[in-house]
């Protein structure tokens, strides 16, 4: 393997005037953009700022509309992901690329497997896939395991044991660690940076600064389709890099914490909450005008109590108030009456908030469609009037609400789930981390909604795993560790320190209750 | 879509009536009366069968599921209603038939929303079922199976303007239909279960409730095909209803319904059935022969699909 | 051990089916009047044997996430066109037997065309090229009849050394020389990737349209032999759509009860195999327990629903709701 590439070698991924169209839409517009062997080359942008389309380039998902790639001296251009990694650029995206039904060993070598008379050899299969599994540190999975019985956390590592075992050139990783754990994470950086030092080309999308600042040797921003600057790492700030991302000058504003005088009346009360194995006697109250933040380390049972709350969960036992009264939801047709009052922003837009091919009228007004009637039919105006309200509310940029949802970008798509329950009017609003994947500048107008709801007396239950967010945000932080809430934060214990201490289950600092 | 050519024009439910004119025309340049009131309205009363079986069909392909108990439940409808005209009295006759298929259908929906069995081979067994309790009826009791005067009535005459009783069914069943998927609440909830029924749980509707009730509606229309048919032989027999679920699929999908659902006007179905209507009364004008029928059908059904019913390249 | 324990689970629909089969086949035989004999044996092999070829054909597009409604009208075609061919010298036998097979492959092939390069959904597709077959069978038999070489249909439907049903036999070796080097192949595990998740196989670099063409020419060979065996047993041809209905219908419930999933990317043709014996023994269980005859189509469809049901009790089990939707 060759050593680190010096700055005058020739850059092994060269793309010259790359422009892509979708009907009247540019994702890409006259894009020049290298990457050099022997470095990790981080990319940075909002969403719909071109990063994916580029990289779906570069991997062969779609041709480009005008321009050159050149790769390793020639001129390329792929027509599916197989001539791309028959070339040795490997992709992994964020959706995973793994067939859930077959076996570990079976999609790590999907193609290309090792043969014997012509059939695939089953054993020398499950040879290499055992050997890549121990290479990114997942020896304790089999490799005869089906993908679908793993965790998520599992699933990604075997993606990128994958991904290795085609001896890539280029590897790109397109929010690739967005859901390992602690651990898992600190194994890929270990193995990226033992890649780069053998010589491979590495590009990195994430929205994460710390993974950035991590990794990262060098830096590209894009925006709105264009390639803005590229720059070796620390030579911008945090703050700068994301005033080039979002074109405008950027304070990191969240919007101000009422100050409290006595804890306000509780909406939202729950003892004793179980369901085991993963949540046990989880107690907490959210008040009125209160945002409450769930904090920890990832599939520490934050989603589950969300789920459960909302009455998707079979066998919960504990007690659930609300306003006084107490309340067993046992689904969320239930969870929605005006007696509970509930709402949750689920964990993935595409699958569980959104009908992607179904129009912003549609999917804005499911959950309230039958309070809008007259008599037994819709009141398409009335539904209209409430749906533009919506929308200039919440300043979703859509120019027709008969147009299907998926025209519309990630962050106006989130807009489009947090206008349909507040369609309902509910009063209890459960967040599964809103904000992932979602621009910087979109992510400020929901923290300030949510802030103007709770002042509107709304109760507001957050899961966040972004630490800037929970301690921006939240009045009050719960950590939750193996199901249990650990500890409560307040006022100035909510520092990005206490929440990281806490959700590795370590001692505090600063503020009021420093033990454990 | 490319801003050249108009939406309109490639919408299924348009391309639909455009092949029925030109079917329209193939056959008036066959025969010279193709194209007459009376053949047309002819036309339209044996498609008013076919019309309301489809109704039912369009709903549960809508939600992304199928019923495949058709054929025996159209049969059950038939049977059952002429045995209470024996059993009870003929006023009895209709809601009777339409009774059993609506139960039948709760039937199917229970084991779809509920044990959450592929609606594929559940309705696949409960039409096996249905079957057998027909045979079992038919065979020991001597059973009334003779149609009462109003079933044959419905089906067979004309009530005004010469225009037959069974297309106003079906106008009937067709209409609340329509307004139901087009301006109820109700009707948003089938497209969104059909569209992602995950999605539709998430955000409060009752999916199972929705899931039942359709798949009832949808037993409820074979039933009622059924007393109609029944009507018009003037008894009901085994297997009526064979002829026509491939029939009522094929019109769904040509008028534009996702066969894996979501998407789909009714319009588009009414388009579909007198597409498939027209297009076996053409072959059996012509006098063709029962296989070249069969290979002519096919055919065409593949031939229009590939006009506007392909689906797009897996992108990843 | 653990991968003999992954082995079992991962494979359990497929050995509940044997062991289904198992059972109602000792309860068959036990109440037999005759009870095992060779003879006995024979004629339940063949006719399970027919359905277990059928099931086999639509296991494969089904692997693929699809649907061949066309498997039954294959089967009538092939053997109507069997009727014709199979009668002669040696060499013609020889000669009719190979182009029944390239029908069956034919047929195949057009279906899956259709489906992977029209981009249009199997089952309407399977749907209409299905009636197109059946034309096709109507024009080669407008009426029942036709004639074989009775030498080769007595050795088929026969046994082999007065002990094993030739059938057995013939199974066996269509489904060592068929499914095994399909499955072992690339392209084979192909059809389970295509049908586990589209997009991933697609992203991965797995031949999709390659994989799902194999999986429907395959089909409609198997679909052939399955028309060849029945006209040694019927010595005839027969346009019967009814006919051609029921196997296509049969043949999706023994996929299902031999474990595969309809949706895909699981399963595979043991457990259909084991799926359509015992669909064919529940009828001979009714003929065996003298149920009335009047009675036997409400048993046989009760029971054909109860052994479809039977995944039904993961529904209980569930306890995060979100899990019950696909």
């Amino acid at each position: 393997m060759s050593k680190i590439a010096s700055k005058d070698d020739a850059p092994l991924l060269r793309m010259h005037n790359i422009g892509k169209r979708y009907g009247g839409v540019t994702a890409l517009d006259r894009v020049d953009f290298a990457c050099r062997s022997g470095s990790i080359h981080a990319v940075l942008g909002e969403n719909g700022a071109g990063k994916s389309t580029m990289i779906k380039i570069i991997a062969g998902v779609v041709e480009p509309s005008s321009g050159e790639v050149f790769f390793d001296g020639r001129r390329v251009r792929f027509i599916n992901p197989a001539e791309a990694t028959h070339n040795g650029i490997v992709c992994i995206f964020q959706e995973l690329s793994l067939l859930p039904d077959l076996t570990v060993a079976d999609n790590i070598c999907i193609t290309d497997p090792p043969r014997r008379f012509g059939l695939i050899d089953g054993r020398a299969q499950r040879r290499r896939a055992a050997e890549l599994l121990a290479r990114v540190g997942c020896a304790d999975v089999h490799p005869m395991e089906l993908v679908k019985d793993l965790s998520l956390s599992r699933r990604q590592m075997v993606e990128i044991a994958k991904a290795l075992g085609r001896n890539p050139k280029l590897l790109i990783l397109d929010e690739a660690t967005s859901a390992l754990t602690a651990a898992d994470v600190a194994s890929v950086y270990a193995i990226l940076h033992r890649l780069r030092d053998d010589g491979l080309a590495i590009l990195y999308i994430s929205h994460r600064m710390h993974e950035i600042a991590e990794l990262a040797d060098v830096c590209s921003v894009f925006r709105n389709g264009r390639h803005i600057e590229t720059f070796p790492k620390g030579s911008h700030s945090d703050d700068e890099i994301v005033e080039l991302m979002i074109g405008r000058e950027y304070r990191h504003v969240f919007p101000p914490k009422p100050a409290r005088s006595a804890p306000p009346p509780p909406v939202l009360a729950i003892e004793r909450l179980t369901w085991s194995p993963r949540l046990h006697d989880i107690s907490l109250t959210v008040g009125r005008g209160e945002i409450v933040g769930l904090g920890g380390l990832d599939g520490q049972g934050q989603r589950e109590l969300l789920l459960g709350l909302f009455g998707v969960l079979r066998g919960v036992t504990g007690t659930i108030a609300v306003e006084g009264r107490a309340v067993r939801p046992t689904s969320p047709r239930q969870a929605k009456t005006p007696a509970v009052g509930m709402a949750l922003i689920p964990e993935d837009r595409k699958t569980e908030g959104l009908m992607l091919p179904m129009s912003v009228r549609d999917n804005v007004s499911l959950a309230s469609v039958a309070q809008l009637t007259r008599g037994l039919t819709v009141d398409r105006a009335a539904e209209a009037r409430r749906i533009d309200e919506m929308i200039r509310q919440l300043a979703i940029k859509v120019d027709d609400i008969d147009r299907p949802v998926a025209t519309l970008s990630g962050g106006n798509q989130q807009k489009v789930v947090i206008a349909k329950w507040l369609m309902t009017s509910a009063r209890i609003i459960l967040l599964n981390d809103p904000t992932r994947g979602i621009d910087v500048g979109t992510k400020q107008e929901i923290y300030q909604l949510l802030r103007k709801l709770a002042d509107r007396g709304a109760a507001i239950l957050l899961y966040s795993t972004d630490y800037d967010e929970l301690v921006g945000c939240c009045d009050r932080v719960a950590i939750i560790y193996q199901g249990r809430i650990l500890r409560e934060l307040r006022d100035a214990e909510i520092t990005e320190h206490n929440i990281v201490a806490s959700s590795l289950n370590l001692g505090l600092s600063g503020g009021a209750g420093a033990a454990a | 879509m490319t801003p050249a050519v108009p939406r309109l024009l490639v919408r299924p439910e348009f391309l639909a009536f455009a092949f029925i004119g030109v079917m329209l025309l193939a056959g008036s340049l066959y025969s010279a009366n193709f194209l007459s009131a009376t053949y047309l309205l002819q036309q339209l009363q044996v498609a008013a069968f076919l019309g309301i079986i489809a109704s039912g069909a369009m709903i549960v392909i809508l939600l992304g599921h199928i019923d495949l108990s058709v054929p025996w439940v159209v049969t059950v409808g038939g049977m059952m209603s002429t045995a209470a005209a024996g059993w009870w009295d003929a006023s009895l006759a209709l809601p009777f038939g339409v009774l059993c298929g609506f139960l039948i259908g709760l039937v199917n929906g229970v084991g779809v929303a509920v044990l959450r069995i592929p609606s594929m081979i559940f309705t696949l067994g409960i039409n096996a079922v249905a079957q057998g309790l027909m045979v079992l009826h038919t065979g020991g009791f001597a059973p009334q199976d003779k149609a009462t005067p109003f079933m044959h009535w419905l089906s067979v005459e004309h009530f005004v303007l010469g225009i037959p009783n069974a297309l106003f069914v079906w106008l009937i069943v067709g209409g609340a239909v329509a307004a139901m998927l087009a301006r109820t609440p109700f009707g948003r909830y089938i497209y969104a279960i059909g569209n992602r029924e995950a999605v539709a749980y998430l955000s409060g509707v009752d999916t199972r409730a929705v899931l039942i009730v359709c798949f009832a509606i949808s037993g409820a229309c074979s039933a009622l095909a059924g007393v109609l048919l029944a009507g018009y032989s003037d008894k009901a027999y085994q297997a009526m209803g064979d002829a026509y679920l491939l029939p009522a699929i094929a019109a769904v999908v040509l008028g534009g319904t996702n066969i894996l659902g979501g998407r789909g006007t009714y319009l588009g179905t009414v388009a579909g059935v007198i597409l498939i209507s027209l297009l076996q009364s053409i072959l059996s004008v012509m006098q063709m022969p029962e296989a070249g029928r069969q290979i002519i059908y096919g055919c065409v059904i593949i031939a229009m699909l590939l006009v506007y019913g392909r689906g797009s390249r897996v992108q990843g | 051990m653990i991968e003999l324990r992954l082995w079992i689970s991962q494979r359990s629909g497929m050995l509940l089916a044997i062991a289904l089969f198992v059972l109602m086949f000792t309860i068959y035989i036990g109440n037999h009047p005759a009870g095992l004999t060779v003879n006995v044996a024979t004629t339940a092999a063949n006719k399970g044997v027919l359905l277990a070829l059928v099931a086999m054909a639509q296991t494969l597009p089904v692997l693929t996430g699809g649907l061949d409604l066309s498997v039954g009208m294959v089967f009538i075609l092939c053997n109507c066109l069997a009727s014709h061919l199979i009668i002669g010298s040696p060499f013609q036998v020889a000669l009719g037997i190979a182009a029944v097979l390239a029908t069956g492959i034919a047929a195949g092939a057009v279906s899956g065309a259709i489906v992977v390069y029209g981009r249009l959904q199997p089952i309407i597709t399977t749907l209409a090229t299905g009636a197109v077959y059946y034309g096709l069978a109507l024009l080669l038999r407008p009426v029942p009849g036709g004639e074989i070489d009775t030498d080769l249909a007595d050795f088929i439907t026969y046994q082999l050394f007065d002990t094993v049903p030739t059938t057995l036999v013939l199974l066996a070796i269509v489904a060592t020389a068929v499914w095994l080097p399909f499955r072992l192949s690339e392209t084979g595990r192909g059809c389970l990737a295509v049908g586990s998740a589209e997009g991933a196989a697609f992203m991965s670099g797995v031949a999709i349209d390659r994989a799902k063409l194999l999986a429907y020419v395959l089909s409609g060979l198997l679909a052939a032999i399955a028309g060849l065996l029945l006209t040694f047993i019927t010595f005839s041809g027969e346009a019967s759509a009814p006919a051609g209905g029921t196997y296509t219908l049969n043949s999706i419930a023994s996929v299902v009860i031999g474990g595969t999933s309809l949706f895909g990317g699981s399963g595979g043709i043991i457990g259909s195999i084991f799926g359509a014996f015992v669909l064919r023994t529940i009828e001979d269980l009714l003929f065996v327990f003298d149920l009335p005859p009047l009675w036997q189509p409400l048993f046989q469809g009760i029971v054909l629903l109860a052994a479809v049901s039977l995944g039904a009790g993961r529904v209980f089990r569930v306890r995060n709701r979100l899990e019950l939707f696909g």
